[in-house]
C-alpha cells in the first residue's frame, strides 16, 4: 500500500535542441511511455522527464538530432555512504513496501575478469597461421564424448560418437529467453539467425510456438521448475533439452509472467490459461538432490528415445564445482552454467546485484574439479552470463569451456539499448514487448541478419586470435591455460582461475 | 526496374519517410539541411503514411508506383507527366495545375505542391541530390524498401 | 514493306495512337504513319489555350509532346492540310493545302478529327466586328492580339470552355460579361448547388453572369437579350457548346448519331477506318448510355486502343470510359467523374468545400469534389483517383470499407489483402 508521497527527481532529462527541432513528433509517436507531446498552443514538443526510461529510441530516430538524454543533474545532497541509488531505492521502498525489480544483468560495477585476463599469441619459435588462407576449424560438439579411441573391423579409428551431441558451426549459442519475456518477433529473428549460422538458440521456459518448430535442429528447449509448454512433440522438436535448475540473475527463486502478459499466443504456447500469471517455482517440487536430478534426466531421455542430449543449467553459486561434478555424474550430458552477471527479464534486484559469483571463477572451478575427478569427458561445459565479444568467447574457451550462451549481446545486436526496463512491456525497441504496435518495431527480417553478422563477425576475430596462437582448431584451444596470462589480479585470483600472471613463462 | 514498396506488415507510422521526403525534394540531404527546409513550416511529402487502418493497427506509407500502364502520363493535358526509363516524371514547367493526374492516379500518389500551383509527385528521388528513395533509405523499420519486383 | 497507318489529327487521340503502336513497332518495320492536320502547330494541348491566356504557360511549353516527337516516332507529317474526303472502298483520303491538293492510300486510317463549335443561328450574328469561338490555338493568339485592358468582352455560353476563356482573359482585362440560356453555370458537370458555390467563387472574381437569358438579336458591338437588357462589347466568344465533327465519316457512308458510332476497338462502320476522340461517342459505364465524352484523357486512351488494335493486339478493349472533369477557377478545383446517380451523400464544408458522392447497385457511380476557398487547401479532393478508379474498375464497395474513406479519399479502407496486391507489385 502507498504511504504519503515521494519527490523524487526523474532520473534522466530530455534535452531538446528548440532551434533544430522541427516538430515532426517522431519522438511522441515512437515513445510507448508517452514521455513527449506536442503543445500546439505553443508550438513546442514538452517532455515528461519523470516517465522516461532512457532508452534512446527517439534520440536514435529523430531526423535532425535535436534531442539528447542526460542523468538529471538534481542529485541529493552528496555522500559517497549513501549514495544517490541506495536512498532512491529506500525511498521507494519505503512507499511501496515492495520488492525492487530490476531487468537485464547487473548494472554494478563488480570486477570483470575477463578484462583481466590476455592472450598469447605466436612469435618465431611456432608459427601463426592465417586463417584466410589455411583451414581453421571452429566446428564443436557438445554432449559425452567416448570414453576410449574405438577401432573398427577394418582397422580404422571409430568416428562416430556414442551419445547424442549438439553440432554447432561456432562456439556461440543465443541464451535462454523465453516467448513471453520477448518479442515472437525477437524470436523469430533467433531462430532464422541459428538456423543460418548452424548453431542453436534456446526456448527458454515459455515453450516453442508452432511456428518456430521448423527451426527444431537449432533450437534447445528448456524444461523448468514451472513445466510450461513441455508436451512429447516438444521435447522432440529440439536439438537438445535443457533442464534449467538456475539463472544467474536470480539465483535461488523462481520466475514470474505476469498474466498481463499471457496473450492467446503465449498462453496456447506455454498451456496456461490466458491471462493467467505464469509462475516458475524456485526449486523443481521433484527434485531435492543429484538421484532426483537423475531421474528427470532420465525420464527426458527415455521420452525422447535417448536421441538428444540433456543440459541441465545452473547459476554460478559458491559449491559451483561440487554441484557440476554431481551433474556430470546425474546422466547429463552438458553443464550450462550462468554467472551472476547474466541477464533477466525480471528479477528482485537486490538478488540480481548480491546474489552468486562471476562466470570466469566458477568456469575455472568447474573446469579443475571435473579434470581431478576424471569425469570431464562425461560432459560438454558451456557459460554464459556477460560475454561481450569475440576475445571473452577465447578466453572461456582457453579457461575450459566448450561454447558459449549470449543473451544480453544478441538482444544489443537486435536493437536493444540496455534501458534495463523489460519488466515494463513497454519495450520501445520491439524485443520486450507482447503489445502488437511495439513488437512489430522489431522487423525479423533484418533482426535476424544482425545477428548473423554479430556471430559471423566474432566467428573471423576468433579465428584471428587461434591462428595468431598458431592453433587450428579449437578443440586444442579448449581448457589451454597456457594461453591465458592475468594482469591485475592476486595471487588468489590466479590460482583459482589456474593462470600465470603476465610477465610469467611457462 | 527498382521501385519503392511498403510492407505494412512493419510500418511504425512514424512518419519519418514524410520529412525526409518532403527534406530531399527540396534540396536537403543532410539533418542540418532538414531544420533549414522544414522548421517552422508545413511539410509537403510526396509520400504519405496512413494511420489507423484496420482499426487503428495498421499504418503504411504510399507513394507513386511508377505504374506499367500510367493513368496520370495517359490522361496529362499538358504532356508534362512523361515516363523516362520507367520513372513517371513531372515537368512543374509545363504543368499547369488542372489536376486531372489528381483524379486519375488510382493509389492518389499525385497532389498539388506546396504552393498549389501544380502538382508534384515521387521521381523516386532520382533528380534531388539525395539519389535514391530518401523514404527507404531512412526507414527506421525496413517497411519501405527500394528493391526490383519486376512486372506482374 | 510496310503498310500505311493515316491519322487525321494532330491532339490527344492521335498522340496516343501513335504512342501506343510505336511502343510495339518502334522501328515502323510493319507500319508508316502519316499524320494530317488542318492546324499548322506542333501538337499542342487543347485545354491549355485559356492558361494561355492567363499566362500559367506559353506556345513552346505548351507542347503536348517534345520536339522530336515526329521524328522520333518515325511519323510523315502533313501540318496544315485539310482532308476533304475519305474514299472507303478506295482507301483513300482527299487533302487541300492552299492550291495544293492530293490523295493519300491508306491501309488503316484513324479519324481523330474532334469537334467543332457549335453556333446555333442568332439574329445579326454577321453584324459583330469581332467574333470568335474558344476550341484552338489560333482562337486564343486571336484573343492574346485583340484584347486589352479596356476591352469588353461577352461570352456566349456558361460551359467549360466559356468560363475557361473567362477566366483566361481576366488577366487582359476586368470586363467580362457571361450569359447562358440555362439557369446555372457549368450544367455538363455539375448539378444546381455546386454549380451556385462555382457561380458565387467566379463572380467574386470578376465575371458578371446573366444566366436564364440569351440573346435576341446582336446590333453590332450590342447584344439585345431576350430579357430586353442591353450588353455593349468589343468582342464576342462564342461558347455555346460543341459538335462531334462527324462530317468526313457520314459523307464517306459511315454509321453516326450524334457522334461517330465506334466499337470498343473504336472501329467505325467503315471497314480499317477508326475513329477516337471527341467526334465519337463512348459507352458510359457509369449511366450505361452511349454518349460523347469530349474529354482529353478518354480520347488519348481511345487513340491507345487504336494503336494497339492496328498492330494486332485485342487485349485492352476501350471499355470502360467514364465522365472526367478536372477543372480549376481562379484556384478553386472541380474534380468529378461518373454519373450523379443513387445514393447520395453530400457534404458541404464549412470552408466553402462541397463533396457529392454518389452509389448505386453496391457501386461507386460519380463524385464531385469542389476544394474551399482557401485555395492551399486541397482536401477535400485530395487523392480523389481512388474514387476514380472504384468508378472505373466497378469494385464492389462491401469489398472495402467504404465508410471509412467516403469523407476522405485513402487506401485504408481496402483490406490488408488489396493493399499487398496494390501497393507489393507493380501490374502490367
Amino acid at each position: 500500500m502507498e504511504q504519503g508521497k515521494i519527490y523524487l527527481s526523474p532520473e534522466h532529462e530530455i534535452v531538446r535542441d528548440n532551434d533544430k527541432c522541427i516538430r515532426c513528433q517522431v519522438c511522441e509517436r515512437q515513445c510507448a511511455n508517452k514521455v513527449h507531446s506536442y503543445d500546439e498552443s505553443i508550438d513546442k514538443m514538452l517532455a515528461n522527464d519523470e516517465n522516461c526510461v532512457n532508452c534512446q529510441r527517439c534520440v536514435s530516430l529523430c531526423p535532425t538530432r535535436a534531442l539528447k538524454i542526460r542523468r538529471c543533474e538534481n542529485r541529493f545532497r552528496e555522500n559517497n555512504n549513501w549514495n544517490e541509488t541506495k536512498i532512491r531505492e529506500l525511498y521507494l521502498q519505503a512507499n511501496s513496501g515492495g520488492v525492487m525489480l530490476g531487468a537485464m544483468g547487473t548494472p554494478l560495477d563488480y570486477p570483470t575478469y575477463w578484462d583481466h585476463m590476455l592472450i598469447n599469441a605466436s612469435q618465431v619459435t611456432n608459427p601463426s597461421i592465417d586463417p584466410l588462407r589455411e583451414p581453421m576449424e571452429t566446428r564443436t560438439f557438445l554432449g559425452k564424448k567416448n570414453q576410449k579411441a574405438e577401432r573398427g573391423a577394418d582397422g580404422r579409428l571409430v568416428t562416430r560418437f556414442n551419445s547424442p551431441q549438439i553440432e554447432l558451426d561456432v562456439p556461440v549459442m543465443f541464451s535462454a529467453m523465453s516467448y513471453g519475456s520477448i518479442s515472437y518477433n525477437a524470436h523469430e529473428s533467433l531462430a532464422r539467425a541459428a538456423a543460418e549460422l548452424g548453431i542453436c538458440y534456446n526456448t527458454g521456459e515459455g515453450g516453442l510456438h508452432e511456428d518456430f518448430y521448423q527451426y527444431g535442429s537449432n533450437t534447445i528447449v528448456q524444461v523448468a521448475s514451472g513445466r510450461f509448454g513441455v508436451h512429447g512433440e516438444y521435447l522432440m522438436a529440439g536439438a537438445a533439452i535443457e533442464i534449467k535448475m538456475g539463472q544467474g540473475a536470480k539465483p535461488g527463486i523462481g520466475g514470474h509472467l505476469p498474466g498481463r502478459k499471457v496473450g492467446p499466443d503465449v498462453s496456447r504456447t506455454r498451456m496456461i490459461p490466458e491471462g493467467s500469471d505464469a509462475i516458475s517455482p524456485a526449486p523443481h517440487h521433484d527434485i531435492y538432490s543429484i538421484e532426483d536430478l537423475r531421474q528427470l534426466v532420465y525420464s527426458l531421455k527415455e521420452a525422447t528415445a535417448y536421441t538428444k542430449p540433456v543440459i541441465v543449467k545452473i547459476s554460478a553459486v559458491h559449491n559451483v564445482a561440487a554441484i557440476a561434478s554431481g551433474i556430470a555424474r546425474s546422466g547429463a550430458d552438458i553443464v550450462a552454467i550462468d554467472g551472476f552477471k547474466g541477464g533477466t527479464g525480471a528479477a528482485p534486484s537486490r538478488i540480481r546485484d548480491n546474489v552468486g559469483i562471476p562466470i570466469e571463477v566458477a568456469l575455472a572451478a568447474v573446469d579443475a574439479r571435473l579434470r581431478e575427478e576424471g569425469i570431464r569427458d562425461e560432459v560438454s561445459v558451456v557459460i554464459g552470463g556477460s560475454i561481450h565479444s569475440s576475445s571473452d568467447v577465447v578466453k572461456a574457451i582457453a579457461l575450459g569451456a566448450d561454447a558459449v550462451y549470449i543473451g544480453t549481446a544478441s538482444l544489443l545486436a537486435l536493437g536493444c539499448h540496455l534501458c534495463r526496463s523489460c519488466h515494463l512491456n513497454k519495450c520501445n525497441w520491439g524485443i520486450a514487448t507482447q503489445e502488437p504496435d511495439l513488437i512489430k518495431r522489431l522487423n525479423p527480417d533484418w533482426g535476424y541478419k544482425r545477428l548473423v553478422n554479430l556471430v559471423s563477425a566474432w566467428k573471423h576475430e576468433i579465428m584471428e586470435m587461434m591462428g595468431g596462437m598458431g592453433i587450428n582448431s579449437i578443440e586444442a584451444l579448449r581448457g589451454n591455460h597456457l594461453m591465458l596470462r592475468g594482469v591485475g589480479l592476486n595471487e588468489k585470483e590466479l590460482e583459482i582461475l589456474g593462470i600465470k600472471h603476465a610477465g610469467e613463462s611457462i | 526496374m527498382k521501385r519503392v514498396y511498403v510492407n505494412e506488415e512493419w510500418c511504425l507510422g512514424c512518419h519519418l519517410c514524410e520529412y525526409h521526403c518532403a527534406n530531399a525534394n527540396m534540396g536537403g540531404v543532410t539533418p542540418q539541411d532538414m531544420v533549414r527546409n522544414l522548421r517552422g513550416r508545413t511539410i509537403h511529402p510526396r509520400i504519405r503514411v496512413e494511420d489507423g487502418a484496420d482499426g487503428g493497427k495498421i499504418n503504411f506509407a504510399v507513394q507513386c508506383r511508377h505504374c506499367y500502364d500510367p493513368m496520370c502520363v495517359k490522361s496529362c493535358i499538358a504532356g508534362a507527366l512523361t515516363v523516362e526509363d520507367g520513372v513517371v516524371t513531372h515537368n512543374p514547367d509545363k504543368c499547369v495545375g488542372c489536376f486531372t493526374c489528381v483524379l486519375t492516379c488510382p493509389y492518389g500518389c499525385i497532389m498539388p505542391d506546396g504552393d498549389g500551383k501544380v502538382v508534384q509527385k515521387c521521381e523516386l528521388c532520382l533528380r534531388n541530390k539525395v539519389g535514391a528513395p530518401a523514404c527507404a533509405e531512412h526507414c527506421p523499420n525496413r517497411a519501405i524498401v527500394y528493391e526490383e519486383r519486376g512486372v506482374m | 514493306m510496310a503498310k500505311k497507318f493515316v491519322i487525321i489529327g494532330n491532339s490527344a487521340a492521335a498522340v496516343g495512337a501513335v504512342e501506343s503502336l510505336r511502343a510495339i513497332d518502334s522501328d515502323a518495320e510493319s507500319w508508316e504513319i502519316v499524320l494530317i492536320s488542318d492546324e499548322p502547330h506542333h501538337t499542342y494541348g487543347r485545354p491549355l489555350i485559356s492558361y494561355l491566356l492567363f499566362g500559367k504557360t506559353d506556345e513552346e511549353r505548351m507542347k503536348f509532346r517534345p520536339d522530336d516527337f515526329y521524328s522520333a516516332n518515325k511519323i510523315t507529317t502533313m501540318l496544315g492540310c485539310t482532308v476533304t474526303k475519305i474514299d472507303a472502298s478506295a482507301k483513300t483520303v482527299s487533302w487541300s493545302k492552299d492550291s495544293y491538293s492530293g490523295e493519300l492510300k491508306y491501309d488503316k486510317l484513324l479519324a481523330a478529327i474532334g469537334s467543332v463549335p457549335f453556333i446555333p443561328p442568332m439574329d445579326g450574328i454577321d453584324t459583330v466586328p469581332l467574333k470568335t469561338p474558344f476550341m484552338k490555338l489560333d482562337d486564343a493568339k486571336l484573343l492574346q492580339e485583340r484584347v486589352d485592358a479596356d476591352t469588353r468582352v461577352f461570352i456566349v455560353g456558361a460551359g467549360l470552355i466559356g468560363l475557361k476563356c473567362a477566366e483566361g482573359i481576366s488577366k487582359l482585362t476586368k470586363h467580362i460579361t457571361v450569359c447562358d440560356l440555362a439557369s446555372r453555370i457549368l450544367p455538363s458537370i455539375l448539378e444546381a448547388e455546386p454549380a451556385e458555390i462555382m457561380r458565387n467563387w467566379i463572380e467574386g472574381n470578376g465575371v458578371r453572369f446573366m444566366l436564364g437569358d440569351t440573346v435576341s438579336e446582336f446590333k453590332g458591338k450590342t447584344a439585345v437579350m431576350k430579357s430586353g437588357e442591353r450588353v455593349e462589347f468589343d468582342v464576342l466568344v462564342l461558347a455555346v457548346g460543341v459538335r462531334p465533327n462527324v462530317a468526313l465519316i457520314k459523307d464517306a457512308g459511315g454509321e453516326v448519331n450524334r457522334g461517330i458510332v465506334t466499337d470498343q476497338f473504336c472501329r467505325t462502320s467503315l471497314k480499317d477506318v477508326y475513329a477516337a476522340g471527341d467526334c465519337s461517342e463512348s459507352y458510359d459505364i457509369t449511366s450505361g448510355q452511349t454518349k460523347i465524352l469530349a474529354l482529353l484523357p478518354n480520347a488519348y486512351a481511345q487513340g491507345y486502343v487504336v494503336g494497339r488494335h492496328v498492330a494486332g493486339l485485342e487485349d485492352k478493349p476501350y471499355d470502360s470510359a467514364i465522365p472526367l472533369n478536372a477543372i480549376g477557377f481562379w484556384g478553386k478545383h472541380i474534380l468529378s467523374a461518373g454519373s450523379y446517380v443513387g445514393e447520395k451523400y453530400e457534404v458541404f464544408g464549412k470552408d466553402g468545400s462541397y463533396r457529392l458522392i454518389c452509389r448505386e447497385d453496391g457501386l461507386l457511380k460519380g463524385f464531385i469534389l469542389i476544394g474551399g476557398n482557401d485555395v492551399h487547401d486541397h482536401s477535400a479532393f485530395d487523392r480523389a483517383g481512388i474514387y476514380t478508379n472504384l468508378i472505373k474498375d466497378r469494385i464492389p464497395l462491401d469489398t472495402l470499407n467504404f465508410e471509412e474513406i467516403k469523407d476522405r479519399a485513402s487506401l485504408k479502407g481496402f483490406t490488408a489483402e488489396a493493399r499487398k496486391r496494390k501497393l507489393g507489385g507493380v501490374e502490367r
